[in-house]
């Protein structure tokens, strides 16, 4: 019954999101087509970190590293003159993935607090990375050419076009994290995290599945880089700047948990309220920073927890 | 040669300042188990009050006190108003909240002092050099800045180690409800605690000021290496903290300075000007990976937990 509500819920959601564009562009106020497609790039990559956090209990605080990952994997072929996009989010996906797979593969090893800050050093490592190549425009970033060229199936140059080719990711993410989340995979990940020495002795080398879970989390976020890359045009290694993991995963808190469609709410409330305070005082992170304190220790289950009690598998403890 | 030792010494320098920072940081997770980002804001807090009064009173060591002073407060305040509420929260909620707190103090320095760096300079009587080795002037600044490290550095294992109240803070470590029990006021103890770890991070940034810029965010990515040194020693350990603080401080300025021209001895000169940064900048974490690979629990684990 709980999946009930939620995919009530997700559907919902996901018209109104489609039903946008065009009601934007007959009220003149193309601004915010732009704005949600950004707001969805978000949500996929908060999608992706609550596939891992809310399921996994896996606390990765260096999420940016693989949205800059995609980013520069599309900017940096563009530079070079391939401007295919199946090659660019097909690479954005590879190389995410592969980074994950060493960053996992190391962070594992270990738990809690230390997976914390590794997963952080982790992520800083490939801002400073990326800051450092001069080549790509290091510090100061770098302009892309051009949108990925699908073949000239999709205008990308469109705002509209692109905005749906995002919804239509975010669709794909979510459907796909459903089905993970639900299937044999998804149940030992959930087990692993709230009993791993029982998963263990029933004989899962629970490891494995972290790790692949990570692998996964990794590419999705990739994808949302890549396409983060396209609404731009411009690559910077600002975007994995470690604040960037933290407000992804404020998104992931402030939606809820272990719901994924809540990642999706999270990214539009986070996102509204930042553009909401901006335009009201240039201080607006004085307000916000205390907003988010006090989000943490007033809600236990984050909105979707609130519109329903549906917090689901990881509303409740996590060690 | 003498531009290595000169190197060395400035990454002995780097690294005290980020013992000061992880001492305190490690000390508030050992003892409260708690996750504590913002440490890097007290940091820069400690900086700015640091530069501002010295500015204002051309006393230097007037700055430091009050750097000193004014930090501990603001931990203090901010560990009553909110820690408090955070030490039965798992690391999560730790840990985004603190990030709010990040948020608050960067926005909070620049309605303050403006968006625009604060200008921190060297007091007079430090401002010369000294010729360490023949034919090797050295700043005396940074020189003081290594000496006053060590010097803090035993005060605290003094402290930490030798003092009733540093024999209370290792017992509320181990157990916390066990002391609790026996009498001891616990919430003293740690906000006690809190405050001489704002107090260091507020030395480490008043010191630092002169060195580096001072500016908003300017903690933030300092709080990210003392979470590399934290990790390399193992969490809660004052002892593997300076070790691992001075291993990567020098680890990172003698690459920094010097991958370049190691690259360039293999590669062209522009193969080199892009894989030395780049792969210098990545140094200390792949250090982190390596102890980490042979010693999940750092150089100096804690032998209970």
């Amino acid at each position: 019954m709980k999946i009930g509500r939620k995919g009530v819920v997700a559907v919902v959601a996901l018209v109104a999101l489609a039903a946008l564009p065009p009601i934007a562009l007959a009220l003149d106020q193309d601004f915010y087509i732009d704005m949600f497609t950004r707001i969805m790039i978000f949500a996929i990559a908060a999608v992706s970190l609550d596939l891992i956090l809310g399921y996994g209990g896996l606390v990765s605080f260096g999420h940016a590293a693989y949205l800059g990952i995609g980013s520069y994997a599309v900017g940096i072929l563009a530079y070079h003159g391939f401007g295919n996009g199946f090659l660019q989010f097909g690479v954005a996906i590879l190389a995410s993935a592969v980074v994950a797979l060493f960053v996992g593969w190391v962070s594992l090893r270990t738990s809690g607090v230390y997976f914390i800050m590794i997963t952080l050093a982790f992520g800083q490592m490939i801002y400073f990375l990326g800051e450092s190549i001069n080549l790509y425009g290091g510090d100061n970033g770098l302009n892309i050419q051009q949108h990925s060229d699908f073949a000239g199936l999709l205008d990308l140059d469109d705002s509209s076009t692109l905005y749906y080719f995002v919804l239509a990711w975010l669709v794909l993410c979510l459907g796909f994290g459903w089905r993970l989340v639900n299937s044999r995979f998804g149940m030992v990940i959930r087990g692993a995290k709230s009993n791993e020495r029982r998963m263990l002795s029933l004989g899962f080398r629970t490891f494995r599945y972290k790790l692949l879970a990570f692998v996964i989390s990794g590419a999705i976020a990739g994808i949302a880089g890549a396409l983060l890359a396209n609404l731009t045009l411009f690559l910077s290694p600002s975007v994995m700047h470690w604040t960037r993991s933290g407000e992804v995963m404020m998104m992931v808190i402030l939606g809820g948990m272990g719901t994924l469609i809540g990642p999706v709410f999270g990214a539009i409330v986070y996102l509204l309220f930042e553009s909401l305070l901006s335009g009201f005082t240039e201080h607006w992170q004085a307000i916000l920073g205390p907003f988010l304190v006090l989000v943490v220790l007033f809600s236990k289950s984050g909105l979707m927890g609130f519109s329903g009690r549906g917090g689901g598998a990881a509303a409740k403890s996590n060690a | 040669m003498i531009a290595v030792a000169e190197q060395v010494l400035n990454g002995v320098q780097f690294g005290i300042t980020l013992f000061l920072m992880a001492a305190g940081l490690t000390l508030i997770f050992g003892v409260m188990n708690l996750v504590n980002l913002a440490h890097g804001s007290l940091y820069m807090v400690g900086a700015y009050i640091a530069a501002a009064t010295f500015n204002a009173t051309h006393s230097f060591l007037l700055g430091i006190g009050a750097a000193l002073a004014g930090t501990a407060a603001v931990g203090i305040a901010i560990e009553v108003v909110v820690f408090r509420r955070l030490y039965r929260r798992d690391h999560l909620d730790q840990v985004l909240a603190t990030f709010g707190l990040i948020l608050f103090f960067n926005e909070l320095v620049r309605m303050i002092w403006g968006a625009t760096a604060l200008y921190a300079q060297v007091p007079g009587f430090l401002a010369g050099q000294v010729e360490l080795l023949p034919g090797a002037p050295y700043p005396t600044y940074r020189l003081a800045i290594i000496v006053a490290g060590l010097v803090v550095g035993v005060l605290i294992y003094l402290l930490v180690m030798k003092t009733r109240i540093g024999m209370l803070i290792r017992a509320g470590a181990s157990d916390r409800t066990m002391v609790g029990a026996l009498g001891v006021n616990i919430t003293l103890l740690y906000t006690l605690v809190f405050g001489v770890g704002a107090a260091l991070a507020a030395l480490s940034g008043a010191l630092a000021g002169p060195v580096f810029t001072v500016e908003s965010g300017m903690g933030d990515d300092l709080l990210i290496l003392a979470f590399v040194v934290i990790v390399i020693g193992g969490i809660g350990s004052i002892r593997g903290a300076f070790i691992a603080s001075v291993l990567v401080g020098v680890v990172d300025t003698i690459g920094r300075a010097f991958l370049r021209q190691l690259f360039a001895l293999v590669m062209s000169g522009f193969a080199a000007d892009s894989a030395g940064p780049a792969t210098a900048s990545m140094l200390i974490y792949v250090l982190m990976a390596a102890v980490l690979f042979f010693r999940p629990q750092g150089l100096f684990p804690r032998e209970n937990r």
